[in-house]
């Protein structure tokens, strides 16, 4: 029999055998292709001695494998003498020695991002030639409402470059922010002079419409494929890791600032406004560019945090919140409602959603209910507790304190979770008990997406006409 | 012959360099090359030859390249650099120092057992002070 055949079924059988071993080496990080590749092929000339010894190829292999040492053996050696594989790294250019993606593509995608981000940091300075510096009182009037228009669009269009979008969805998503744009600077809000206030409707447009802008991202970012719970829960696990890194940069960003005054002050040279007016707003335009990007080129390379994050955070949310209503119950204090109190319970009421999303969004939904869910459950109902004690103490209070618009808004948004933590409570009771997957609940979180943008639409376009743009 | 896990580690480094001082070659030539001069005794575990190649190359005292082997695959060899030699050249002074300890004990011993055959002479031969 030729042994070169093609088609030899034992010719194939050792072939397949070669890869099966090869993909279990890949699997391991402390080797790369290239390491893979050369052990391939000390592998392949032991088999061909040991074949010219007599062995047959299914011998052949089996002691050159063995030979090789165990594949846990192996790549424990390698790992040590490897030690920095181990720590995941960012190949931010892709580096054909690690076997990752090769030059190009990678480096092209960091130039299309450094090149966005930079248009980023110059649109947000475009005000400047109509007089309208960043830290000037007049800023303070426009600003707030046009921030998301001179940033986003650079985020939507790193998406739009980079995946599949068809052009509908591109004039869709142009249009929609162009209307946004136009319909909040149409409004008629008292315009500055010295003495004049920002107008609170025109704080909560500023507040609201960033959530409302981000949907179009979301849109953006899975390439108009908009329907599928799963593509959303993907863009929600982006904004978690998103917010995370324009986190660390901005961190970053004041070490450096600091450092940047610090030094021109020591030569009498007053570099304040310069870093108010420029280094800042660039600084934080650029940066949303340069966080997308870099969530998009490490979200395969590097864990993802918000879930470890919301992992922490919930047994000690859920210790607070439970000691908190203990308290309340054991002296008999009751809720002392300031007028921010609302405001406080709203953003608990964030928090507690947001962990409660971050650590589903990492659950294996084939896996059974485990202790966690049991304490993501309690923190829920916690929270939930905690919301109605607020509500009820400022339901009492309401008619002294009048339906202001900022009041409306607090109340509107805690209603808004209210309604959704109790149906994730419902929903996760029952998957406790073992009635539905854990899928129904990621679906009523993702479907409970609309029911938020929808309230955050609500506040930023009709509030200043209803209020009077007071 | 079982040998020492510590001793074939602490050997590695010596033999891996000083094959490569031979001519430039590649893992699987190298282990040939170890199994031949120690009359197959020394066994390497073969996987574990390449970390080392690996350590090595890291600390300059190596280098490799990708050339097409005679079978057509691609195959990296190694090739010893100067200050690889320079570590070889130290290596074998440290080992021919434990060696020649090692020999001179040897030695010893083995008079040892001859005198214990002949305890007169051993007495003597041991106890040289003024009896």
């Amino acid at each position: 029999m030729d042994p070169n055949r093609i088609g030899d079924p034992t010719k194939e059988s050792l072939e397949s055998q070669i890869d099966a071993w090869r993909r279990h080496l890949r699997r391991s990080r402390a080797l790369t292709g290239r390491d893979v590749e050369e052990l391939e092929d000390h592998l392949r000339e032991q088999i061909a001695s040991l074949q010219a010894d007599g062995l047959s190829e299914d011998e052949a292999f089996l002691v050159a494998v063995k030979r090789l040492g165990s594949v846990d053996a192996l790549t424990r050696e390698f790992a040590r003498e490897h030690s920095e594989r181990l720590w995941k790294q960012l190949v931010l250019a892709g580096d054909s020695e690690r076997g990752g993606e090769v030059g190009g593509e990678g480096s092209r995608r960091m130039w299309v991002a450094l090149a966005l981000a930079v248009a980023a940091a110059v649109a947000i300075k475009l005000p400047a030639l109509f007089g309208i510096d960043f830290e000037s009182e007049s800023a303070a009037f426009f600003y707030p409402l046009n921030i998301g228009f001179l940033t986003l669009p650079f985020v939507v269009a790193y998406f739009a470059w980079e995946r599949p979008l068809a052009t509908s969805s591109r004039l869709w998503l142009a249009g929609a922010f162009a209307l946004a744009a136009l319909v909040v600077n149409l409004f008629p809000f008292p315009s500055w002079a010295p003495g004049v206030r920002v107008p609170d409707t025109l704080a909560l447009t500023a507040l609201h419409l960033p959530i409302v802008l981000w949907l179009g991202v979301g849109v953006a970012y899975v390439g108009g494929r908009w329907r599928g719970s799963e593509r959303r829960m993907d863009f929600l696990r982006f904004t978690g890791e998103f917010f995370i890194y324009f986190v660390l940069i901005a961190l970053g960003g004041g070490v450096l600032t600091g450092l940047t005054v610090g030094l021109f002050e020591a030569i009498g040279y007053d570099i304040e406004p310069m870093v108010g007016n420029w280094i800042v707003p660039c600084g934080a335009a650029g940066a949303l560019v340069v966080a997308t990007w870099l969530v998009e080129a490490k979200q395969s390379v590097i864990e993802n945090m918000a879930p470890v994050l919301a992992r922490i955070f919930v047994p000690l949310f859920t210790l607070v919140l439970v000691g908190y209503i203990a308290t309340i119950l054991a002296t008999g204090r009751w809720i002392d409602i300031e007028r921010e109190f609302l405001i406080v319970v709203d953003l608990l009421l964030v928090v507690v959603f947001g962990l409660l999303l971050y650590s589903i969004s990492a659950r294996d939904p084939l896996e059974g209910p485990a202790m966690f869910d049991w304490l993501n459950l309690v923190l829920v109902v916690a929270a939930l507790v905690v919301d109605v004690l607020a509500l009820w103490a400022i339901g009492a209070r309401i008619s002294d304190f009048g339906f202001t618009p900022n009041r409306t808004a607090a109340l509107g948004m805690n209603v808004v979770l209210l309604v959704n933590l109790a149906g994730s409570a419902v929903l996760y009771a029952r998957f406790l008990r073992g009635g539905v997957p854990v899928g129904r609940l990621w679906s009523w979180q993702m479907t409970y997406l609309y029911v938020i943008a929808g309230w955050a639409a609500i506040v930023a376009f009709l509030f200043p006409p209803l209020f009077g743009f007071e | 012959m079982n040998i020492n896990k510590d001793l074939v580690a602490a050997s590695s480094t010596p033999l891996v360099l000083a094959i490569l001082a031979e001519g430039d070659s590649y893992g699987y030539a190298i282990l040939k090359r170890v199994r031949e001069l120690s009359g197959g005794e020394l066994q390497w575990t073969d996987g574990m030859l390449y970390p080392v190649l690996h350590r090595l190359e890291r600390s300059g005292l190596i280098e490799s390249r990708w050339e097409e082997s005679e079978s057509g695959r691609r195959r990296k060899y190694y090739r010893i650099t100067k200050a690889g030699l320079e570590q070889l050249a130290e290596e074998r002074r440290q080992w021919t120092t434990v060696d020649r300890a090692l020999r001179n004990i040897w030695s010893t011993l083995a008079e040892f057992a001859a005198a214990a055959a002949n305890p007169a002479a051993a007495t003597l031969a041991l106890r040289p002070g003024p009896a």
